[in-house]
């Protein structure tokens, strides 16, 4: 009946809507919600791993565990999904609750899951499992989800130490890179790749009134050091990353506004580090905070490199490598902004970055390009470097090697030196492009770039000439903006 | 009442010791006048036992920046190792010379070549290498280059090379070329094709 044909296909495309809409709703929701997710850190290096919970049990993919740590391959045969790791066999049983490993039988606390060939095992299962496979001690923090295989462990001790200011000077064991934030009343540093272990207590408490207390908390595969401070805290790095010494910011830097820029209503805030204008340069002063608060969505991310110890190049009596990176990333971050490109600087100062820190703090932003100033007495014009990357892959099943995580952005990367040489050649600036050995370009996961800028003519001075640093920022921003115009061409792939 | 002939022997071994003393003094005015050690910059190593070969060297020219191809006659010894160290100590030979077209800092030195098999060398240069070597991208990178090309296109076998320096591991070679992982011969040879 044509009535019936109609409130059918009504009632389908009700139903259709409100699945749609459903399936949309439980992808936000869920997007929100923390993953939940399985440290791992031993000899072979440290790792994270998702958790699934099924069933309100958390389980985790037992071949994902091992494949880092040696030569782990599974297959199916059936219900049976038998895994060899190094010289260790095993056999786990969908649905069963007992393995067998190496002849022996172990009990699994709740069924053994088998998911498109993957084989998960519960989570609460992983210390006596992991001794089964493994020759070192295994220890596991079940509540943090924390796995420590061999004598791996960062340990610290915190003291106060009474000057003028008063500084908490923190020493590890092994060289350490958190992620810093800083909150009205405390300073978070979150380890989410070190294997740090909890002092004596988790509360330490120390006789100063401007840093009274620290606690230590371990949270879905990390650790956090949280530091109280009566005052706004800082912190900087010494010792080659095995010190961190907190102490109460400048009050000049406290009341400096956002890093310079131009004076547009619509720009977004890039950077919270402290004004170069408004505070002395602070040698070993470590950004407290680089991804905007506001969640600004970076486009670029432009990196003045060396600085703080780190002098770089002499380039003449006067001149330092690190000074002329950082004026040219000024600019240029000033002719970014310009072009409506929102930009990230990595600092903005006289501050030490470690390799390493760049390029983390460059993924977190997952910009669409990285710009990495260098500079250098010889020669003339520029040179264009994209990574030189190791022929073939040495990864680990799902794993990349932290030096080749730029190869799957290498295509983009070799557009944007092309895109930047065509325009540094509009301008009659003399150019090159070469491939370099060049942290961090490696690391960098994706359109990565970096430029060395030799004088216009074999003057060095010329290096800090306004009119020569306005003309390179002009055509990195012409480059940058050719490619950001490409991206958006109809059938350009992203 | 002392003997005579021990005065007599105290009075000769005073005098011996007054002599000496003189001569010592002398000796060391003239060395103070003496050059000082400029003249010791370059390494010392022994005599190579050895046919003379022709090889390939793949030197740096600072201007214009590039790499090429030059052809050398160095005497080598028979050991596969041997042979490593001394094509590249005959590398840093000629930048250590006065007119050279990529100049090292004084003192730099190959302290040792270890062949690994499968296919690693590695390379153990001194302090004297990285601490005096200029700060700069293509400075640093045309070093790197011509060492592990030079090395590759000489010694059979070769497919990483890992740069050590005083026998430990540095982050950077001045500031810039990374020292930290292995350099591989294919991925070398690709840059040595954009440098020449």
């Amino acid at each position: 009946m044509p009535w019936s044909r109609k409130v059918l296909g009504r009632s389908a495309a009700v139903l259709i809507f409100g699945i749609v809409v459903g399936c949309l709703l439980a992808r936000r929701v869920s997007g929100f919600s923390e993953e939940k997710r399985l440290a791992v850190y031993s000899s072979n290096g440290n790792y994270s791993l998702p958790v699934s919970e099924r069933n309100g049990t958390d389980y985790i993919g037992l071949l994902e565990i091992l494949q880092p740590l040696g030569t782990a391959s599974a297959r199916l045969d059936g219900r049976i999904w038998r895994l060899h790791y190094n010289d260790v066999e095993s056999e786990f049983t969908a649905g069963g609750t007992r393995a067998r490993i190496h002849g022996r039988n172990f009990d699994l606390p709740t069924s053994f899951l088998l998911e498109n060939g993957r084989g998960l095992v519960p989570l609460s299962s992983l210390p006596g499992l992991m001794p089964q496979f493994l020759s070192f001690p295994v220890n596991f923090h079940e509540t943090s989800r924390r796995l420590f295989i061999g004598n791996v462990a960062v340990h610290f001790t915190a003291q106060v130490i009474k000057s003028n200011p008063p500084s908490l000077v923190m020493q590890f064991s092994s060289p350490v890179n958190p992620m810093i934030a800083t909150e009205p009343g405390k300073l978070r540093m979150v380890f989410t790749r070190e294997p740090l272990v909890p002092p004596g207590s988790q509360r330490l408490t120390f006789d100063s009134t401007a840093i009274p207390s620290a606690t230590f908390q371990e949270n879905n595969g990390a650790a956090e050091i949280a530091v109280s401070g009566a005052v706004p805290l800082f912190a900087s790095f010494s010792g080659d990353g095995k010190t961190i010494t907190i102490r109460p910011a400048p009050q000049a830097a406290v009341a400096a506004a956002p890093a310079p820029g131009p004076a547009q209503g619509s720009s977004p805030v890039p950077v919270t580090q402290p004004a170069t204008s408004a505070a002395p340069p602070q040698a070993g002063t470590a950004p407290a905070q680089v991804v905007s608060s506001n969640g600004t969505q970076y486009f670029a991310v432009v990196d003045a490199s060396h600085g703080g110890n780190e002098r770089g190049a002499e380039l003449s009596d006067q001149l330092a490598e690190k000074d002329v990176t950082l004026a040219f990333a000024l600019r240029l971050r000033q002719e970014l902004l310009a072009h409506n490109l929102p930009t990230l600087l990595l600092r903005s100062d006289d501050t030490t970055l470690s390799l390493d820190q760049r390029a983390g703090l460059t993924n977190i932003a997952h910009p669409a390009v990285y710009i990495c100033l260098h500079a250098a007495s010889q020669g003339t014009g520029v040179r264009l470097y994209t990574a030189l990357l190791p022929v073939g892959g040495e990864g680990r099943g799902p794993f990349l090697g932290w030096d080749r995580a730029q190869s799957a952005a290498r295509p983009t990367s070799l557009t944007l030196a092309s895109s930047l040489a065509a325009e540094f050649g509009k301008r009659q600036v003399p150019v090159r492009s070469l491939t370099a050995p060049l942290r961090p370009l490696n690391s960098i996961t994706t359109a990565a770039v970096a430029i060395e800028i030799a004088p216009p003519a074999g003057k060095i001075s010329n290096l800090n000439s306004p009119a020569y640093q306005q003309l390179v920022s002009e055509a990195v921003s012409a480059g940058i903006e050719a490619v950001e115009a490409a991206r958006h061409k109809p059938g350009a792939q992203e | 009442m002392i003997p005579r002939h021990l005065k007599i022997g105290v009075a000769v071994m005073l005098a011996v010791v007054l002599a000496m003393s003189f001569y010592a003094w002398r000796m060391r005015g003239r060395m103070q006048q003496a050059e000082p050690a400029t003249a010791y910059i370059r390494p010392v190593t022994p005599p190579v036992q050895g046919p003379t070969e022709q090889l390939t060297l793949y030197v740096a020219y600072d201007d214009p920046g590039s790499l090429r191809a030059q052809g050398a006659s160095i005497p080598l010894p028979a050991g596969r190792q041997e042979r490593a160290q001394e094509l590249l100590r005959a590398l840093l030979g000629l930048y250590l010379e006065k007119s050279s077209s990529h100049p090292l800092g004084p003192g730099a030195e190959i302290r040792d070549v270890y062949l690994v098999d499968p296919g690693l060398a590695v390379i153990d240069t001194n302090d004297a290498f990285a601490d005096g070597h200029r700060s700069g991208v293509l400075e640093e990178e045309l070093t790197v280059a011509s060492m592990v090309e030079t090395l590759a296109a000489n010694i059979p076998g070769i497919n990483r090379v890992k740069i050590l320096v005083g026998g430990k591991e540095r982050e950077t070679l001045a500031g810039h070329a990374d020292l930290t992982g292995f350099y591989d011969v294919s991925a070398v040879n690709q840059l040595v094709g954009e440098l020449q």
